[in-house]
């Protein structure tokens, strides 16, 4: 019972607060119209927010979530037109400056629970790091928590592409670009260094997911780790758009064979990290 | 005049750094067949022309494209000649002098374009076509220059014709 409760609680959360992974195959994901940009300082793009089973593809209800838009300068600039609809959220960037544009999701969400009066009680939806401390009375104890930090991104360049957007903030698991993502071709080798909390990390899984997969019949997923000074490199075959995911969850348990005893639920690591990011590839 | 001018001194600077005398430059006698087509919605293609050469920068000479929009609007599109895009073209300022030129009717073109002082040595010659509503091809031609001659000759199969390439002092 306690499996059940723990999971249908996390399915329920990450429904709310759009955390993907763990709980269930859905991934969240920015769809943007176009990359590249001749840098006129008058283009538009328009970007697409989802979760969903198959990429890119909308199939989940659409969740609220606040872009943060990071102009080549270093300032931060709105993002125009936001709207959301049943399956999807979209909003449109003014591209006005020349370099590369970084858009940003950030997600935090804290789980877990306490006793209080002899009574296990679970953390309710929607608590953050922010709220944790009101969530829990005071009195209780054998506090469990597990955090839970999302980051998604996608970038647009006009003209040049340029690294100020890449600058890490050292919180959270962050993508340090040795290939500018607005500069990926197809049979290129592609690098990319990971950061948790600013320092390079070492053997995370990194997937990454051609789009399409609803026609292709087949999931071209390319697996790979980060090294010791947190690098990867993968080739992407093919142009297209790509869904790039890194985490620090650890694999899914195996499920257990049928009448055979269920043990307790693993433990919650305290912390889970996940990025993932939108890169278009073009062709030769 | 100008415009010749111009262009020189901006190849030379690229792939040669040499002496910038019009008087030993090269000139690369072009030939670029666009082929017609029958289909529905046709638009004459972006054209880029451009000169690679290991271990310098690519160097634009040539690339067709709406130069009579206004305000400059046919230059927003000029990133779908992509492979051309990412070498060399989105360092470029548009219009710029001696490069930009409008584009062109299916048929045979010819072109000289001067190239400024080609040392010996391997180059490659790249003609990239993108057409609105329509597709996008690169016919690569490689050529070996020695005392300022070499030639080659290739040719696309689907937005680009036959290419061919002389290049003499």
């Amino acid at each position: 019972m306690n499996k059940i409760r723990t999971s249908l609680l996390v399915a329920a959360a990450a429904a709310t607060l759009a955390i993907p992974t763990l709980a269930s195959a859905a991934r969240m994901w920015m769809l943007p119209s176009e990359t590249m940009f001749a840098g006129n300082g008058d283009e538009w793009a328009t970007v697409d927010f989802a979760i969903s089973s198959d990429l890119f593809y909308f199939d989940h209800p659409a969740q609220p979530f606040e872009p943060v838009l990071f102009a080549p300068d270093g300032t931060q600039a709105e993002v125009e037109n936001k709207a959301k609809g049943r399956l999807r959220t979209t909003f449109d960037v003014h591209l006005t400056q020349k370099g590369t544009y970084k858009v940003a999701v950030l997600t935090n969400a804290v789980f877990g629970s306490y006793v209080l009066n002899g009574e296990e009680k679970r953390l309710p939806r929607g608590v953050t790091a922010e709220t944790l401390a009101q969530a829990i009375p005071a009195g209780a104890t054998d506090v469990k928590t597990s955090e839970m930090n999302g980051r998604v991104e996608t970038f647009l360049t006009a003209g040049v592409p340029t690294d100020t957007v890449f600058k890490p903030t050292g919180k959270g698991l962050e993508m340090v670009p040795i290939t500018h993502p607005n500069d990926l071709v197809s049979g290129e080798a592609a690098t990319f260094q990971f950061l948790l909390d600013g320092k390079p990390v070492a053997n995370l899984p990194v997937a990454v997911i051609a789009g399409g997969v609803r026609y292709s019949g087949a999931l071209k997923e390319i697996s790979a780790k980060t090294g010791a000074d947190g690098k990867v490199t993968f080739t992407l075959p093919d142009s297209g758009m790509y869904w790039l995911n890194v985490t620090t969850a650890p694999p899914r348990p195996a499920p257990a064979a049928e009448g055979a005893p269920k043990g307790p639920p693993p433990p919650r690591p305290a912390r889970i990290d996940n990025y993932v990011a939108t890169l278009e590839v073009l062709g030769a | 005049m100008q415009i010749r001018h111009s262009l020189i001194l901006t190849g030379v600077a690229a792939v040669s750094a040499g002496a910038a005398s019009p008087a030993l430059a090269e000139t690369l006698d072009l030939t670029v067949t666009i082929p017609r087509m029958s289909v529905a919605e046709y638009h004459s293609p972006y054209v880029a022309i451009w000169l690679e050469k290991e271990g310098a920068a690519p160097r634009t000479l040539s690339v067709w494209y709406d130069i009579d929009k206004p305000k400059n609007g046919g230059t927003k599109w000029l990133r779908d000649i992509r492979l051309w895009w990412r070498a060399s073209g989105r360092t470029l300022q548009f219009p710029a002098d001696g490069i930009s030129g409008a584009t062109r009717a299916p048929g045979t073109h010819k072109l000289a374009l001067p190239a400024g002082k080609l040392g010996n040595g391997a180059y490659t010659l790249v003609v990239e076509a993108a057409r609105e509503s329509g597709g996008r091809e690169t016919v690569r031609l490689p050529v070996t220059v020695f005392g300022g001659k070499g030639s080659a000759k290739a040719a696309g199969t689907s937005e680009l014709g036959a290419v061919a390439l002389t290049v003499k002092p």
